[in-house]
């Protein structure tokens, strides 16, 4: 029980002394929530794709794309980093029909860790 | 890179084959961190990982007790180690590894003294990003005479070349999905001890011949991503901190292949790791696989930063780029 404190004690300071004298860093952008949720099924079409990722965000470098079923892009080609809300990327979307949608992201941070993903929602008949 | 055993299970080299033939091989700059494609791989306790970083882990902490060998008694063996890897280029990594260990054998008086240093580098060679796939290559250094003898340090250096591999399986069909957040890393590599035996002489005058076989070492890790699973499969929901954790088993296995020592020791060891944004944890238990592995469950703990992200315009960035 003793050796167990201890190393907790060796692992509390080692993270207290990194942490302490780290510069302020912006690590890599993983995506934090998602809405449609990831491989969800909504019943009213969206009317945009909003992601909230865990860091800052890149504008200019950062994006996403909806495809439908047959890889035709149904977005409006308007991604954008919110402008209060710097974690938060969006991008609208017409009235969708009923189906499957493929949503491709792919996010800059703001120290310039690229991070990249998919994820698919349907939309209920 | 430093300070853990090198593996890579049989079943897993035809896996590291087909990633070596195949044909779409894509060396494009490294992401550093575990990144491969939308994969992110954790660094992993006791098997080598497949990627070239900068990283840091401080401390790993491990105990269990070791079974006898030929004349030395069980012991208990309690470890601290630091290791840190950095990249040199995008592709090209150096790395350096030191343990302080405390062994008490059964009915004695416990000894402490740092195990031998340990150096190493690695290229990452294979990148796949859509297949979620990595391998590289590399030789860890242990530095005969660098350690204390009263701890066991050899005398004499060890070199392991090895190849080290990673495969997600986020390109499952959708049928599958739920198997996407899966990922195998492995390793395979043989230690080549710079003396084939070392004669000692005891307090009686008698002398003693041990032999230094060359060794395999092989193993690998399973590991079934909760981030994946969120991100890229389905939000099932999950909160802080479950939605970081990734669930893992590693295999850390040991074969004997001549100088007349034979045999597969290791440990199988089941665990969780916690991946944040600067740094991970992890806890692993170690079962030994067979009697020679010995009889006791051991266990091993470990913080590990990603210094990229802590300093991404310094030490956290390859030295050439």
């Amino acid at each position: 029980m003793r050796r167990l404190r201890r190393a907790f004690e060796i692992i509390a300071i080692a993270a207290g002394f990194i942490t302490v004298f780290a510069p302020p860093a912006s690590a890599h952008a993983f995506l934090d929530r998602a809405v449609p949720a990831v491989g969800s099924v909504v019943r009213a079409p969206p009317t945009e794709i909003r992601l909230r990722f865990t860091q800052r965000l890149e504008p200019a470098f950062s994006g996403i794309r909806v495809f439908d079923r047959d890889g035709k892009q149904v977005d409006r080609g308007d991604a954008r980093v919110d402008a209060t809300d710097p974690v938060l990327l969006r991008v609208s979307l017409p009235v969708l029909p009923p189906g499957a949608y493929r949503v491709t992201w792919r996010v800059l941070s703001v120290d310039a860790h690229v991070t990249e993903g998919d994820f698919t929602f349907d939309v209920a008949p | 890179m430093i300070g853990k055993s090198f593996a890579a299970a049989p079943s897993s080299v035809p896996a590291a084959l087909f990633i070596l033939c195949t044909g779409s091989v894509v060396s494009g700059a490294a992401a550093g961190h575990g990144l491969v494609g939308k994969r992110f791989f954790p660094a992993t306790l006791t098997t080598e990982d497949p990627f070239v970083a900068d990283e840091l882990s401080l401390p790993t902490v491990s105990g269990r007790k070791m079974p006898a060998s030929g004349d030395e008694p069980a012991a208990t063996e309690t470890a601290f180690s630091a290791d840190i890897t950095k990249r040199v280029t995008e592709n090209f990594g150096i790395g350096f590894g030191a343990s302080h260990v405390k062994v008490k054998p059964s009915g004695e008086a416990a000894e402490r003294g740092f195990d031998n240093l340990e150096l190493g580098v690695k290229y990452q060679f294979y990148r796949n990003d859509e297949r979620e796939s990595i391998a590289s290559v590399g030789v860890d250094w242990d530095i005969g005479g660098s350690g204390s003898k009263r701890v066991g340090a050899e005398s004499f250096s060890t070199i392991t070349p090895g190849l080290f591999f990673g495969k997600g399986f986020g390109d499952l069909p959708p049928d599958a999905r739920f198997l996407r957040p899966f990922a195998v890393t492995g390793q395979l590599g043989i230690g080549l001890p710079t003396r084939s035996s070392v004669t000692t002489v005891g307090g009686d005058g008698e002398a003693s011949v041990e032999r230094n076989p060359h060794v395999l070492q092989w193993g690998f890790a399973v590991e079934y991503s909760f981030p994946y699973l969120q991100s890229f499969v389905q939000d099932v929901g999950l909160a802080a901190p479950f939605n970081r954790m990734i669930p893992v088993v590693e295999f850390a296995m040991s074969t004997a292949l001549d100088r007349g020592a034979s045999g597969t020791t290791g440990t199988i060891n089941p665990g969780i790791i916690w991946a944040g944004t600067y740094f991970q944890l992890a806890a692993e238990a170690q079962i030994p696989v067979n009697k020679a592995s010995g009889r006791h469950t051991g266990w091993i703990v470990q913080l590990h930063f990603y210094l990229d992200d802590l300093f991404p315009n310094s030490l956290g960035r390859p030295i050439f780029r």
